[in-house]
């Protein structure tokens, strides 16, 4: 009966968002108030429909209702119950509800919260947002129902795939679709604005806070997947360029620029057309994100249904919401005016530098992603584009970007002198040079990219605190002076210097583990040691175990720097009941200048163990490095000025409970 | 260029996209195989993998190999692919039961890596052969690894699976097929 009642709160749902996506948007057009306001009630019967059906399958999961197609296909009664709950989106149709749930809560925050937007704007928006509901909803309802009923009822399910079964995949997905469709709010206010034919400073001001809270969700989401990565494949590495995984980077990428390019149109109003297009581009490289890894037309690792049917539907629904709004775009685009003149050194010059080499990055993603489809589409042949191909057109866009990012912030408004920000980087110019010498002293084997990644993350580092210097006069006056000047400098700010800073750290991560991992793998016996990167890993044997669905094998290791143990190392490798499929479970002790880490293998006839031991340098500043950019963009949106636009209060709780 | 025309280069960019993702919509990878099935193997000879000595590691075979006689499986895994992990004690359960010859073709891999995975998770294989570039692959339509042939005495391609082989696979639909072609 509960499957049921989700399932027809389903349908419920569709309706009411058929009637959001119409009428709001024919009564903005007549201006008759009455069809607009209905945009809001509707926005929110959305919401509770859309909670109950996911409250429903949430239901068949927990109590492991295996009359429920979905559950038995995913479920298993032995499994714990926090793997029972994200089981619920850990599969195509589960995901699919999860993500109208958020795109019906985001819906809700604009009805309850953008009480001060002009109701026409208002009203535009959330009929934008019914219709990409409209879409989804379809698209479950037709081909991925997740309320299918099966008879006879099996005994038991086939249980989670074992990899899924991890804390940090938990909360991976979730939060990759609070980012996802989050962008889908830039997306409507872009369509809204399209329609409106007015893109001005209060429009930026709108939508900055939905794309900075979208911003700090997927970066969060992103950095998530990897870590789930790097400690549950047990490589020792942490991004693949995996299809999947490039999926999630484009929105990102695009998603970085608009965060940027919606700043010019706030305090230039210029760069209207470029940001309503990257408004368009980051929701639909978000969708593509969605769906691209589902519908066969990429095979991959993550890919959770290939099924022709839904493929065609997907597609189609691509070609409507992308193809429709590029289409309005090119239609309504050419009349949107920009008063601001641009002058190349200045800051908007700065942030459209920015946008041309995220734009860049983004377009390379996405070519290096779908050329192996495109190659077999025109009949020449199969090929696989890997890491080489995205190294190598990654980091020379990369190298520059960042070099500019520490001038940029220097420059001012309007017009700028290049001399004067120069002039105030010769701190930065210095420690770079020092970092860099330091690094090569240390390293000289190693890769050159090691040198030059260190050099760029000291560069950046320090250019920005020469930036935070100067804007709060450190050492020109007083000190009380500067404090009460640093008292005021306004969150918004103190947002852009912490991510900033975060992706300086963050690169330092990645260029250490990415230049001077050291890695052993061989087979040891109890009382075996092998000696890496200055450590000594002593093994003391493995034991057998069993955890609530699979058995274990774990392995304990003695780590002993200088005659001192430092830490005690327990690698496992599972094997879950139900699928019989093995895990690895790596064993990581971090340390301020890198992770020890620790992977158990079979044992052979002679009684010894495969192990794979790494030295992993530096991979700790990546994530503190992620933390502190997700930081920097929830500090943003605690900025008052943002708060007094009312949508933004949303966007700011939000992102404040993300952060908790 | 107009200014109209910079509107519209987007649109235009996307439904060239569209085109061809509809164009690979109708290449699935599920049926795209059966172009082979009942073909010969192409004619290839692979070396065995590269380890620093001059005879190298896993003998290497070639199609006159599977040409010999003899009912022989070719799976085609890397050190790089995730799945190819999952479904190796399902390989080696196959080799192990010996009811036909398994080659492993290794694909698109560095010697170092296969070396060591190989190590790591035990060999099953009779022979292996590295096929760096991934140019064998491409004429044995290899799409999405793990990928896994059966092939007649003749050298003809019977059947194939692509993705991770699992109990139910080996038990239920490659076995099935052994059986049928010693008959």
């Amino acid at each position: 009966m509960i499957p049921e009642i989700g399932h027809f709160a389903l349908i419920l749902a569709l309706l009411v968002a058929f009637v959001q996506a119409t009428m709001p948007m024919v009564g903005a057009h007549r201006g008759n108030h009455a069809w607009m306001a209905i945009s809001r009630p509707a926005a929110l019967a959305q919401l509770g429909l859309v909670a109950v059906a996911f409250g429903c399958l949430t239901q068949a999961y927990v109590t492991s209702d295996f009359s429920v197609l979905n559950v038995v296909q995913n479920s298993h009664t032995a499994k714990p119950l926090l793997y029972k709950i994200s089981g619920v989106w850990g599969n195509h149709e589960g995901s699919l509800l999860l993500w109208v749930l958020i795109l019906a809560l985001f819906g809700s925050a604009v009805a309850l919260f953008g009480t001060n937007l002009p109701p026409g704007l208002r009203a535009r928006v959330l009929s934008v947002q019914a219709m990409i509901a409209v879409g989804f909803y379809l698209f479950m309802l037709l081909t991925s129902n997740p309320f299918e009923r099966i008879f006879p009822v099996p005994i038991n399910g086939n249980d989670l795939n074992p990899l899924l079964q991890d804390p940090g995949l938990a909360f991976h997905p979730p939060m990759l679709y609070l980012g996802y469709v989050g962008f889908s709010m830039a997306f409507s206010f872009a369509i809204a604005a399209l329609i409106e034919g007015r893109v001005d400073a209060a429009w930026a001001r709108w939508v900055r806070p939905w794309t900075l809270a979208a911003w700090c969700f997927l970066t969060a989401g992103i950095t998530l997947g990897s870590w789930w990565a790097y400690y549950e494949l047990g490589w020792g590495g942490w991004w693949f360029w995996d299809p999947v995984e490039n999926a999630s980077f484009m929105p990102w990428l695009a998603g970085t620029a608009l965060l940027h390019s919606s700043t010019v149109v706030e305090k230039r109003d210029t760069l209207k057309g470029w940001t309503i297009l990257l408004a368009i581009v980051t929701f639909s490289l978000s969708l593509l994100g969605t769906f691209l890894v589902r519908s066969g037309v990429l095979t991959s690792v993550h890919a959770f249904a290939t099924d022709p049917a839904r493929g065609v539907f997907i597609l189609g629904l691509l070609i409507v919401v992308i193809g429709g709004s590029l289409a309005l775009f090119a239609w309504r685009g050419p009349a949107l005016v920009s008063t601001g003149v641009f002058q190349p050194i200045s800051r908007e010059g700065a942030l459209l530098f920015n946008n041309l080499v995220m734009a860049t990055a983004a377009a390379a993603v996405l070519l290096g992603t779908l050329y192996p489809l495109l190659l077999d589409a025109v009949g020449g042949g199969k090929v696989s584009v890997g890491a080489p191909f995205f190294n190598a057109v990654f980091i020379p866009l990369m190298v520059p970007m960042i070099v500019a990012m520490a001038i940029g912030p220097m420059l001012s408004w309007k017009r700028a002198d290049l001399k004067p920000a120069l002039s105030r980087l010769w701190v930065a110019g210095l420690v770079m040079i020092v970092a860099m010498i330091a690094v090569w002293a240390v390293e000289t084997d190693g890769p050159f990219m090691g040198v030059i990644g260190i050099g760029l993350a000291a560069w950046l580092f320090m250019g920005i605190l020469s930036e935070l210097a100067g804007r709060i006069r450190l050492f020109q006056g007083p000190l009380s002076e500067s404090l009460s000047r640093l008292r005021r400098t306004p969150r918004a700010a103190w947002g852009m210097t912490m991510a900033h800073l975060g992706l300086a750290v963050a690169i330092a991560g990645m260029t250490g583990a990415g230049a001077w991992k050291t890695e052993s793998i061989q087979a040891m016996k109890p009382g075996d040691t092998v000696s890496i990167a200055g450590y000594d890993f002593v093994f003391d044997g493995a034991r057998s175990g069993t955890g609530p669905n699979y058995s274990i094998l774990s392995g304990t290791f003695r780590v002993i720097r200088d005659g001192r143990l430092v830490t005690m190392l327990y690698p496992e490798k599972r094997i879950y009941d139900v699928s019989q499929q093995p895990t690895t479970e790596a064993a990581i002790h971090s340390t301020f200048l890198g992770d020890l880490y620790a992977v158990i293998g079979d044992e052979d006839e002679t009684g010894a163990f495969v192990t794979r031991i790494y030295f992993n340098p530096l991979v700790g500043w990546m994530w503190t490095g992620v933390l502190i950019m997700v930081f920097g963009g929830v500090l943003s949106l605690s900025d008052r000025r943002h708060r007094v636009g009312a949508p933004a209060k949303r966007g700011a709780g939000l992102a404040q409970a993300a952060g908790a | 260029m107009s200014k109209r025309a910079i509107y519209l280069a987007p649109l235009s960019v996307f439904l060239l996209m569209a085109v061809y993702f509809a164009i690979g919509l109708t290449k699935d990878p599920k049926i795209l195989p059966s172009a082979l099935i009942d073909k010969p193997v192409p004619e290839f000879s692979l070396p065995p993998i590269d380890n620093g000595t001059p005879q190298g590691y896993g003998k290497g075979f070639s199609s006159a190999d599977l040409k010999a006689g003899g009912i022989s499986v070719v799976n085609v895994f890397a050190s790089w692919c995730l799945p190819c992990r999952t479904e190796h004690p399902f390989v080696t359960k196959l080799a192990k039961m010996k009811v036909a010859k398994v080659y492993g073709l290794n694909f698109k891999d560095a010697p170092k890596y296969s070396l060591k995975w190989l190590k790591e998770l035990g060999d099953p294989y009779d022979a292996i052969g590295a096929d760096p570039k991934g140019r064998v692959g491409i004429d044995w339509g290899v799409y999405g690894i793990p990928e896994t042939f059966i092939v007649d005495g003749a050298g003809k391609i019977r059947f194939k699976y692509v993705g991770p082989m699992n109990g139910d696979i080996l038990e239920n639909q490659i076995l099935p097929v052994i059986e049928k072609l010693k008959r």
